[in-house]
């Protein structure tokens, strides 16, 4: 097939498209141009809101672009897009599952749609069912069926008439850590075997290193093209891990307003550095022990993004520090169990956070993370077991006591029709803030978060990484002891998640006691503790260390990716 | 204690949010307007421009006169002569005509000889609602011709009269009966649209949860949720009084005090309904449905437009429930018979305990909903 | 195949989800019960007050005439005062007062006054009761005649023959009409609901990349509504004719031909609604806006179209369901008028072909 190899599956040429909201227009794509070549896989990296889903869309027919040209499969996607879709395998956002058909109800009406013979189908679906392991749940309803398995579905449901090339939107978001590597076993295999055109977009930049090429898109331009290491390979040379005597996070927000660094995160305890270019290790010897390292996807992505917006400001919190007196528990929880008629959506779960950390829960969606914080916030009564924050049950404390608290929930739920400023001013007096003290914090917020030229926009028009901003600021309106933050940095880019850490970090130093669900398996990296959650268990609790020590006690360092999959595979074989 | 600065802030954010969006402008301004206009002027039971058809066999002078009669009468319009019998049927039949006028071929003479003379009168009856007011008014009319006759003749008649007297309306006109009661109408309609939205949105939106671990109490929220529902349906419903007043021409006979405790009170009960069905649903799409699951009854039920007496002792028990039951008796006693405060006390208490109850609730369900 | 196997989904869909299954048929049901029992425009046992200020056997035997009626449920007053507090506590309709001379003024020439005091706020009520009084004041009046070896004068009398509905019952055209607004609810409320749910789960872009073609997108949602609406439309009928007795005159053949029609008419509404708002807030929002209410006031379902002001006579044409209003109050009452059948089914037909044409020609295969 080396002649199909020579022409590009998929080619994007001056591609403008932008959209009319409120009057406004929002340009999705800026003269987006690429290729993809036949018979790989080539990957579409970016943050939300970089146009991903936008362009995909495009490729399938399913919008027209304003100016440019899209030529899939030597068909042009625009004037022939029955034809484009009659060789396509597209599957959107959510998968496109009908939630109330069974498993083999959603096949049969995908074969019908594609017009696969019957005589074929018999075939046709036993090898799905067997690539996908779905054998056993012909008969659930799809809806039923856990993020993982949906997501298998939707891919088999793309596949039942072979398709030619294969359109992937987002297929791993909302999905756990053994289903993501799974569904790239099944990819990788159609590349290997059938010689399939894959394109798919993804927002975990760890999954552009499995692709053969990847366009990086941002804010609807294409950063750069090529494969993995094309763009690791720009920044040989300037990837270091510091070992230093200080705790990691110390460590991060110190050198971060170093002219000479270009990114620096918590890994394994310590902290690993991108360095501008040019610039020498040597110029920080004081910090530590310097180490090379080879370079990752991420970094590149990082320094380009750094180019374009300059270095970030050091977050001043203004928060005023919390006596700590010795070892007092601040959040503590005994055998917590949530039921759902039959279902446990949290099963007995026990830890405790002491004043100061930063304690982290993490699982997939689904794993009862969101079940668990809204039961601490007193929104959700427990089936069973106790639970005290800062000393009592939020559920039937006074109003005072969760004064003390911040909240900050899944979607940055903010009133989406106010300005910036009025949902600002709307939390701080519901927090009883006097006149004073609330444009004081206003204020605060309005410099602090950047928000000060978005004051009067609705707080609906933000862009997603502002929106986290926002709800972030309204949640620390009147400077609260504990912080709960639900999924803080879903969706949001690299940057923004850099940025969002460092504030914590500074919260934390002031000992603001840090609570934080996150399915960003290396977010983890900066909590103190974390509890690792699947089907409504603790599976391990413990520092970052500890859990990947608790996998591979010898031998190579795994990351923390490594160490859920191992234990989730761990309890698998238990059971 | 109460928080009033965190009340406040509340009902603050409520008015920017229902304000500062056109599209829930428009649900507030909009729908009222439309059916104010549209109910006062096409919810009304009085006849007018009745179509009918004449066959008269007859040559002589009365039935002239009868016909004429009709024929000058405002409500009647004649679009059609007939000949013959047969051509009756397919003029009702097609609703070409309401009503035909069919005089025999002895009509005058029988009344020349002092016999007893007929005239049929044929109704469409599919609206039986209709064919009777009609056919009241072809009564009224031949009334007065027996009258004119009888006159003619000298003679005595009938030994007793019927003195007939509307109180409250001598015209009888139904725009009186039916505009005050679009004041409670549209009153129901926007504070219900402005409340049942109002938790389910916060809730779909989850913004709900991020007050609920604020200081606020359920208490608070309740307050602050209520107001401003309670506020847009008081100015609603005071321009509509307005507009029934001046420009429908509606008399209005009782206390403005009176008035208002009704409406005050009528307005408690329905934001607390507004806000119980809010909190029960989890989306605004189950918000909305409940609210007009609510809606329909309560405006068939309240004796809107037609009589509760007429209605079936197990439904007249239900309406006991429904406040816009009670609001309707105060909109039409204040408006036309000019009732006194005292005389409306079992009106206003029925509303205020369903809205102390419905309120209640609602705030219990703010924090006890599963999800 | 393609066609086949949307309307599988959509059937299997329909039987899944609680939610379509009511509105097509608890809907129905509770709506019917709703308005076929809430609503009534017939007086029947008006509570009215009979003053006799006058003993005597003339007033005795005029109240007489009102004890007996099945129209009155009359409650006998010595005092007037007592009569006017019920009046105004609306314990009686009316007051027919006779007053202390009536006796004496009876037998002398000259007319006696009998005074009827109506409550005349509800002016539809007012004007059905003081009918009724004036026919029991004539009947009084003949029998008396009758009595005494007479002849009444009456110069005219009144020969009324009410086509269709002779003993006048208002359920007879509420309940037929009630069945086109349940219709229009149906209809509108279930597709604009079904398709924007299409569109907010994200299964219609995976529809839409498919080889399906959006005519046999749109025929399988229509058809398989097209059922479930003539479902709840065959109960509504089954209602009308076995629960609340209204006569079916017509041929149930003109009926269902009549009522499929409409039926197009209110799906492809619906349709066209859901294409438009693309979300199950919005488009319920719209449906119920756009369909119930213009349905419910303009139709001709309860109040007369001739006596409404021209402007809001003119809006009534565009409302769908005046045409089938009619045609439903014909064809349960009359029986097969054509003359009143072909014109507005050619209507009905008119806004089939319109609505559905345009929701054709709006939704293509593209997501803007």
């Amino acid at each position: 097939m080396t002649s199909a190899r020579a022409v590009p599956a998929v080619r994007f040429s001056e591609v403008h498209k932008s959209f009319a909201a409120r009057g406004k227009e929002t340009k999705a794509l800026n003269g987006v141009s690429f290729a993809a070549e036949s018979g790989s896989v080539t990957g579409l990296v970016g943050p939300d809101g970089a146009g991903k889903t936008t362009l995909m869309r495009l490729a399938a027919g399913l919008l027209a672009p304003d100016r440019g040209e899209i030529h899939v499969l030597e068909m042009n996607a625009t004037g022939d897009a029955l034809a484009v879709q009659a060789a396509l395998g597209y599957m959107p956002q959510r998968f496109g599952l009908y939630e109330d058909l069974t498993v083999q109800e959603n096949l049969d009406l995908y074969a019908d749609l594609q017009g696969v013979p019957a005589d074929q189908r018999e075939g046709s679906y036993r090898e799905l069912m067997r690539m996908t392991g779905l054998g056993e749940f012909t008969a659930r309803l799809a809806g039923r069926l856990s993020g993982g398995m949906k997501q298998k579905l939707g891919l088999a449901c793309t596949l039942v008439r072979s398709p030619r090339a294969l359109i992937l939107d987002e297929p791993t978001v909302g999905v756990d850590p053994v289903s993501r590597r799974e569904l790239w076993a099944i990819i990788d295999r159609l590349v290997r075997d059938e010689g399939l055109t894959v394109l798919l977009s993804t927002a975990y930049l760890d999954e552009a290193e499995r692709c053969s090429r990847v366009v990086l898109l941002h804010e609807g331009e294409v950063l750069g093209e090529g494969s993995p290491d094309s763009f690791s390979s720009q920044l040989r040379g300037r990837t270091y891990r510091l070992q230093s005597g200080e705790p990691g996070r110390q460590v991060q927000s110190r050198l971060q307003g170093r002219a000479e660094v270009t990114d620096v995160v918590v890994a394994g305890g310590q902290v690993r550095l991108v360095l501008e270019s040019g610039s020498d290790p040597r110029g920080l010897r004081e910090e530590g022990v310097f180490q090379p390292v080879p370079p990752r996807f991420e970094d590149s992505f990082v320094a380009l993004l750094r180019e374009r917006r300059g270095a970030p400001s050091l977050p001043d919190m203004q928060q005023h520090t919390i006596e700590v007196r010795g070892d007092d528990a601040v959040i503590t929880v005994r055998d917590l169990t949530r039921r759902f008629g039959d279902f446990y959506a949290v099963k007995g779960l026990s830890f405790s956070v002491h004043r100061g950390e930063v304690f982290g829960l993490l699982g997939a969606n689904g794993a009862g993370k969101s079940t668990t914080f809204r039961m601490l916030c007193g929104l959700l009564p427990p089936s069973g077991g106790t639970l005290r924050v800062a000393g009592v049950d939020l559920r039937h404390a006074a109003a005072e006591a969760r004064a003390r608290i911040g909240y900050m929930s899944q979607k940055f739920s903010l009133y989406g029709i106010l300005s910036v400023e009025q949902n600002l001013d709307f939390f701080a007096r519901s927090y009883g803030l006097r006149r004073k003290r609330r444009d004081e914090r206003i204020r605060w917020a309005l410099e602090q978060f950047e928000l000060e030229a978005l004051r009067g926009s609705s707080s609906d028009d933000l862009s997603l990484g502002h929106k986290q901003r926002l709800a972030m600021a309204c949640a620390l309106m009147h400077e609260p002891d504990i912080l709960f933050l639900d999924e803080p940095t879903s969706g949001v880019d690299p940057l923004a998640r850099r940025e969002f850490w460092l504030r914590i970090n500074a919260l934390a130093e002031a000992n603001v006691t840090v609570m934080v669900t996150t399915h960003f398996m290396e977010e983890a990296e900066y909590c103190d503790r974390l509890a690792i959650m699947a089907a409504g268990e603790i599976l391990e609790l413990g520092t970052p260390d500890e859990i990947k020590g608790s996998v591979a006690p010898q031998g190579r360092e795994p990351s923390l990716e490594e160490a859920f999959i191992a234990l989730i595979e761990h309890q698998d074989t238990e059971r | 204690m109460l928080s009033w600065l965190r009340i406040l802030a509340l009902v603050r954010k409520e008015f920017l949010a229902i304000l500062k969006d056109p599209k829930s402008r428009f649900v507030v301004i909009g729908p009222p307007l439309i059916q104010l206009v549209v109910f006062g002027y096409a919810a009304t039971f009085d006849l007018n421009d009745v179509s009918f058809a004449v066959y008269n066999q007859d040559r002589g002078s009365y039935s002239r006169d009868l016909v004429s009669a009709f024929d000058g009468s405002p409500t009647f319009n004649k679009v059609a002569v007939l000949n013959a019998d047969r051509e009756i049927a397919p003029r009702v039949e097609s609703r070409e005509v309401l009503l035909v006028l069919r005089i025999g071929p002895r009509f005058t003479d029988e009344l020349l000889k002092g016999e007893p003379a007929k005239v049929q009168v044929i109704i469409d009856g599919r609206n039986s609602n209709t064919a009777m007011i009609a056919l009241n008014y072809a009564r009224t009319i031949i009334r007065d011709f027996n009258d004119r006759v009888l006159a003619e003749r000298g003679a005595a008649g009938a030994p007793a009269e019927l003195i007939v007297r509307a109180w409250y309306n001598p015209n009888l006109e139904s725009r009186w009966f039916i505009v005050p009661g679009i004041v409670g109408l549209l009153t129901l309609v926007v504070t219900l649209l402005v409340t049942a939205l109002s938790v389910a949105r916060e809730r779909e939106q989850g913004t709900f949860d991020q007050l609920l671990v604020t200081p606020l109490r359920p208490v608070e929220i309740l307050i602050g949720k209520a107001t401003p529902g309670f506020l847009i349906g008081l100015s609603e419903a005071a321009v509509v009084i307005s507009v029934a007043l001046l420009w429908f021409e509606v008399p209005f006979r009782s206390t403005v005090l009176t008035l208002y405790t009704g409406l005050v009170l009528f307005l408690l009960s329905a934001v607390g309904v507004g806000l119980m069905i809010s909190s029960l649903s989890v989306t605004q799409q189950q918000g909305l449905l409940g609210a007009f699951l609510f809606m329909v009854p309560a405006i068939i039920l309240s004796g809107f437009a037609t009589p509760i007496a007429n209605m079936p002792q197990a439904v007249q028990a239900v309406t006991l429930v429904n406040p816009l039951r009670y609001f309707m008796v105060i909109l039409r006693s204040t408006f036309l018979e000019g009732a006194s405060f005292e005389a409306l006390i079992p009106q206003f208490w029925p509303m205020a305990v369903i809205g102390l109850t419905s309120m209640a609730l609602a705030g219990w369900l703010f924090r006890h909903r599963m999800y | 195949m393609r066609l086949r196997g949307l309307m599988r989904k959509e059937f299997l869909q329909i039987v899944r989800d609680p939610s379509s299954i009511s509105i097509a048929f608890v809907m129905p049901v509770f709506l019917l019960l709703l308005f076929g029992y809430g609503v009534s425009l017939d007086a029947e046992e008006v509570p009215i007050a009979v003053v006799m200020e006058a003993f005597g056997g003339e007033a005795v035997s005029f109240a007489a005439e009102f004890r007996h009626s099945r129209y009155f449920d009359a409650r006998e007053y010595v005092d007037m005062r007592e009569a006017v507090t019920a009046l105004r506590a609306r314990e009686v309709d009316g007051i027919i007062r006779m007053q202390a001379d009536f006796a004496e003024r009876i037998g002398s020439p000259g007319p006696a006054p009998i005074q009827l005091i109506l409550n005349g706020v509800d002016a539809n009520t007012a004007e059905l009761v003081s009918g009724y009084v004036q026919g029991s004041w004539l009947n009084w009046l003949q029998h008396r005649a009758e009595q005494a070896g007479q002849q009444l004068d009456i110069p005219v009398e009144v020969e009324q023959r009410i086509w269709f509905n002779p003993e006048v019952r208002s359920r007879n055209f509420l309940v037929p009409g009630l069945v086109a607004i349940i219709m229009t609810l149906i209809g509108a409320l279930l597709t604009a609901l079904v398709m924007a749910r299409e569109w907010e789960r994200g299964t219609m872009e995976a529809l839409l990349v498919t080889p399906v073609s959006m005519t046999e997108i749109l025929l399988g949602k229509l058809i398989p509504y097209f059922i479930l609406g003539t479902g709840g439309m065959l109960l509504s009928v089954a209602m009308a004719v076995w629960l609340f007795e209204v006569p079916l005159r017509g041929s149930f053949g003109v009926l269902f031909a009549a009522a499929s029609l409409f039926l197009l008419v209110a799906l492809g509404m619906g349709l066209l609604i859901s294409i438009t708002a693309r979300t199950q807030f919005v488009a319920g929002q719209v449906a119920i806006l756009t369909t119930f209410l213009p349905a419910f006031i303009l139709s001709g379902f309860i109040f007369d179209i001739n006596s409404m002001p021209w402007f809001i006579e003119g809006l009534t044409y565009a409302i769908a369901a005046r045409y089938f209003v009619a045609i439903l109050q014909s064809v349960f009452l009359a029986g097969d008028i054509w003359s009143v059948i072909v014109p507005n089914a050619l209507a009905l037909m008119g806004m089939a072909v319109l609505f559905l044409g345009l929701s054709r020609s709006r939704s293509r295969k593209r997501l803007e």
